[in-house]
């Protein structure tokens, strides 16, 4: 089933072929159907359907001025490409292009670490560095410094950020992107540029300034399709001595709002890691006359039957970096703050460790209290664990999640914003007649510092029939809009909902997107690179916005 | 892909060059195979195949987990316990992606790693029935 890129017939992409294999060599030039294969969407739902976003080929530099020759080519041939970095974006579209039949920029093999600095806390990677590669660069060399992963740690600091990925450990941190400082980039056109203080030749701060001088464009590259990042710098949090943790409960539905309120203010302190919401009120859901009054939002009855099970209805659970001391000084502390906001409230002490934890410190999972807290992310030590959510189990055990997919949202970070936000989620599921689980318990995640957001507890059919995957695409396309009327955003999103997602950023007759697509046309005239990404369409390629919805 | 046909031959033939007069110069790249195919086995496959506990303490990794369903005791879920699995096996099972185990790029792991790989889970799978049987 050969595809070509489209507009190029097949003597043109024979031609670019042979350009791609002069510039990286043709071992590492990918054109079968069995090599192209692992460079579509495990998890898509197209598959198999005429507009499957599949490329044509793929290409594997390793070396900076190699990507220069093949966007120059590009260009030449007129060829749209779409750049991955460890590609393993599964949930969001995996390794797969926007536009079938692009060629795929495969970075993985450019997987040199550059640097590693742990009295000036930082790293400079290339594209194929993965998370574990770069966690094992820091344990062989003994290195004082801690990487933040997200839960599967074969994805890269790279392409992570430059989705907009997010970890678990301090806020700073967790902001992938944000904590990034100074990249490269191979322009559209092939050339090469710095931001930031790489921007100045001589400079030895380029992992320590970002902002450089004038506007900083590092922000178009993620999310975006304004060029190929060939190197990024990111800030690296220092190991610290002592790690420890401890869980806050509050009895009333209420409640939840003066817990908020405390826990930001000691979120904007930066005085905890990452706090873990939850319910344990959750336990209360078999039972059909909680279930029924949760399905009413009906408070006062729900606050009476949590009593009744002397249970709490909402529960934070705290972490704390320092040293013994300090995060003592710190716990106390937050004691004493949500005590002041909520005089009912319980505390339950978690551990106290030094750092690094030990192996079986990681896996502990029989703490003082229940906790759904990966505990080796919090301590920057990356895996693949999670991946169980995707597969087979005891209750599923002939199937697994095949589509697989990240819907999350951003809501107000307070009490009032999430209480608000559940029922919207499940008026929601209502009108679409989808099942709606938990949502009256549903409880934001904090990943980024500043921003909560949300998963909706819907029911999205699985029938993986091509017929089935539409409707529940489909669905996925009225829950966004459904959202979007109420101001909740998408944060990220696979190239199937990436036009539906960008949509909605619409304030002033889509100036946003106007002016993003006006500098992609002036930088990228040909729309050689990634067409598509984030809903930023070339002119060349304008006729394919929505191609993949239909 | 060019160098496919040529290392599954290159493989026939070690097996027989085994035998041959130039035996120990090949027991050599074998054992330099076996402990490439280690490396890469623990760096890309054991985070979810291996036979430890999960990384968050669960009993199992996702894909040992995985494969204790499929084969309920009939097979040991841990590739490292398993006998039997060749290199052309465990490249239809890579490159094609299997249930949750998504297919993998010829840049992250090549052919010939694949067939490192497979020299190493013949040896470890021989040690753990060994081991097993005693
Ligand atoms: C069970 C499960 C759990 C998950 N948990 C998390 C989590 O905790 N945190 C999280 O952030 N994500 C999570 N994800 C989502 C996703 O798998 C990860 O974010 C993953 O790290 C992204 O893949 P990657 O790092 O290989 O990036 P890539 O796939 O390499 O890149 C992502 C995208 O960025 C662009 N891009 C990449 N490199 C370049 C480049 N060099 N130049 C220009 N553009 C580029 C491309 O559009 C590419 O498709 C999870 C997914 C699943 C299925
Ligand atoms: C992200 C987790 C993950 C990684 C990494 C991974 N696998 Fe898998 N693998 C799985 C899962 C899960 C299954 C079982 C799928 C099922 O049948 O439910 C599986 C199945 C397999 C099978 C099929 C076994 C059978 O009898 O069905 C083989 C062979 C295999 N993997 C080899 C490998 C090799 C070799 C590597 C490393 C190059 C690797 N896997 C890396 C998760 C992974």
């Amino acid at each position: 089933m050969a595809i070509l890129p489209p507009g190029v017939d097949a003597g043109r992409f024979a031609a670019a072929i042979r350009r791609f294999e002069e510039i990286v060599g043709p071992e590492w030039v990918f054109t079968s159907d069995e090599d192209l294969h692992p460079y579509r969407d495990h998890f898509s739902y197209l598959k198999d359907q005429p507009n499957e976003p599949i490329p044509s080929a793929a290409v594997g530099p390793d070396r900076v001025e190699q990507v220069q020759d093949i966007v120059r080519a590009a260009n030449e041939f007129r060829i749209p490409l779409y750049a991955i970095s460890t590609g393993k974006n599964f949930a969001y579209g995996g390794p797969a292009p926007n536009v079938r039949g692009s060629v795929t920029v495969d970075l993985k093999r450019m997987n040199r670490v550059l640097e590693v600095d742990d009295k000036r806390h930082f790293a400079l990677v290339e594209p194929g560095v993965s998370y574990i590669d770069l966690y094992d660069y820091i344990q062989e060399r003994g290195l004082k410094v801690w990487i933040d992963t997200p839960d599967p740690g074969w994805g890269s600091p790279v392409g992570n950020a430059l989705d907009h990925g997010i970890g678990y450990t301090l806020g700073f941190y967790r902001d992938h992107f944000g904590a990034h400082c100074g990249m490269e980039v191979v322009l559209p056109n092939g050339e090469l540029m710095r931001t930031g203080m790489g921007a100045m030749p001589s400079a030895k701060t380029w992992q320590e300034y970002r902002h450089g001088y004038g506007p900083d464009p590092a922000g178009l590259f993620a999310q975006g399709n304004f060029g190929i990042v060939t190197k990024m710098g990111f800030r690296l949090m220092p190991q610290p001595e002592h790690w420890r943790n401890g869980l806050i409960t509050v009895p009333k539905r209420r409640d939840l709002i003066p817990l908020i309120e405390t826990v930001n203010y000691m979120t904007d302190l930066f005085m905890i890691g990452e706090p873990w919401y939850g319910s344990p009120l959750r336990q209360l859901m078999g039972n059909t006359e909680f279930r029924e009054a949760a399905g009413r939002f009906d408070e006062e009855e729900m606050d009476r039957q949590a009593a009744a099970a002397r249970l709490h209805s909402w529960q934070v659970e705290l972490q704390f970096y320092g040293s013994e001391r300090t995060t003592l000084a710190n716990w106390e502390y937050a004691k004493e703050l949500v005590a002041r906001a909520v005089p009912q409230a319980r505390f339950t002490d978690g551990e106290s460790l030094p750092v690094p934890l030990t192996k079986e410190q990681i896996h502990e999972t029989t703490g003082p209290y229940p906790t759904n807290m990966r505990r080796n992310v919090t301590q920057g030590v990356p895996g693949l664990g999670i991946w169980y959510m995707t597969g087979r189990s005891e209750m599923n055990p002939n199937a697994w999640d095949e589509t697989h997919v990240g819907l999350f949202s951003a809501v107000p970070r307070s009490g009032e914003g999430v209480l608000e936000a559940q029922q919207v989620f499940a008026r929601i599921a209502r009108d679409l007649e989808i099942p709606s689980f938990n949502n009256a318990l549903g409880t934001p995640v904090n990943w980024y510092q500043f921003t909560f957001l949300m998963g909706a507890g819907f029911g999205i059919p699985r029938d993986y029939t091509p017929e089935g995957k539409k409707r529940a695409a489909d669905i996925l396309r009225r829950i966004l809009e459904e959202n979007a009327k109420h101001g909740y955003g998408d944060y990220r999103a696979p190239p199937i909902l990436q036009d539906d997602v960008a949509d909605q950023y619409s304030f002033n007759d889509h100036v946003l997107r106007r002016f993003h697509e006006t500098l992609k046309n002036a930088i990228d005239p040909n729309g050689v690179v990634s067409p598509g990404r984030g809903g930023i369409w070339p002119a060349a390629y304008s006729s394919f916005r929505g191609a993949l919805r239909g | 892909m060019t160098g496919r046909r040529f290392t599954r031959l290159a493989l026939a033939a070690s097996m027989l060059a085994a035998w041959s007069a130039a035996g120990q110069a090949q027991q050599v790249r074998d054992d330099e195979a076996v402990a490439r195919g280690k490396a890469k086995y623990e760096h890309t496959c054991a985070p979810c195949h291996g036979r430890g506990a999960g990384d968050d303490g669960r009993v199992m990794l996702p894909g040992t987990a995985a494969l204790a369903i499929k084969y309920r005791g009939e097979l040991p879920p841990a590739l490292e316990d398993r006998q039997g699995l060749t290199a052309d096996t465990i490249r239809a099972f890579v490159r094609n992606g299997s249930f949750s185990m998504p297919p993998f790029r010829p840049t992250e792991l090549t052919d010939r790693e694949i067939d490192d790989i497979a020299a190493y889970l013949a040896v470890s799978s021989s040690a753990a029935a060994a081991g097993s049987q005693r």
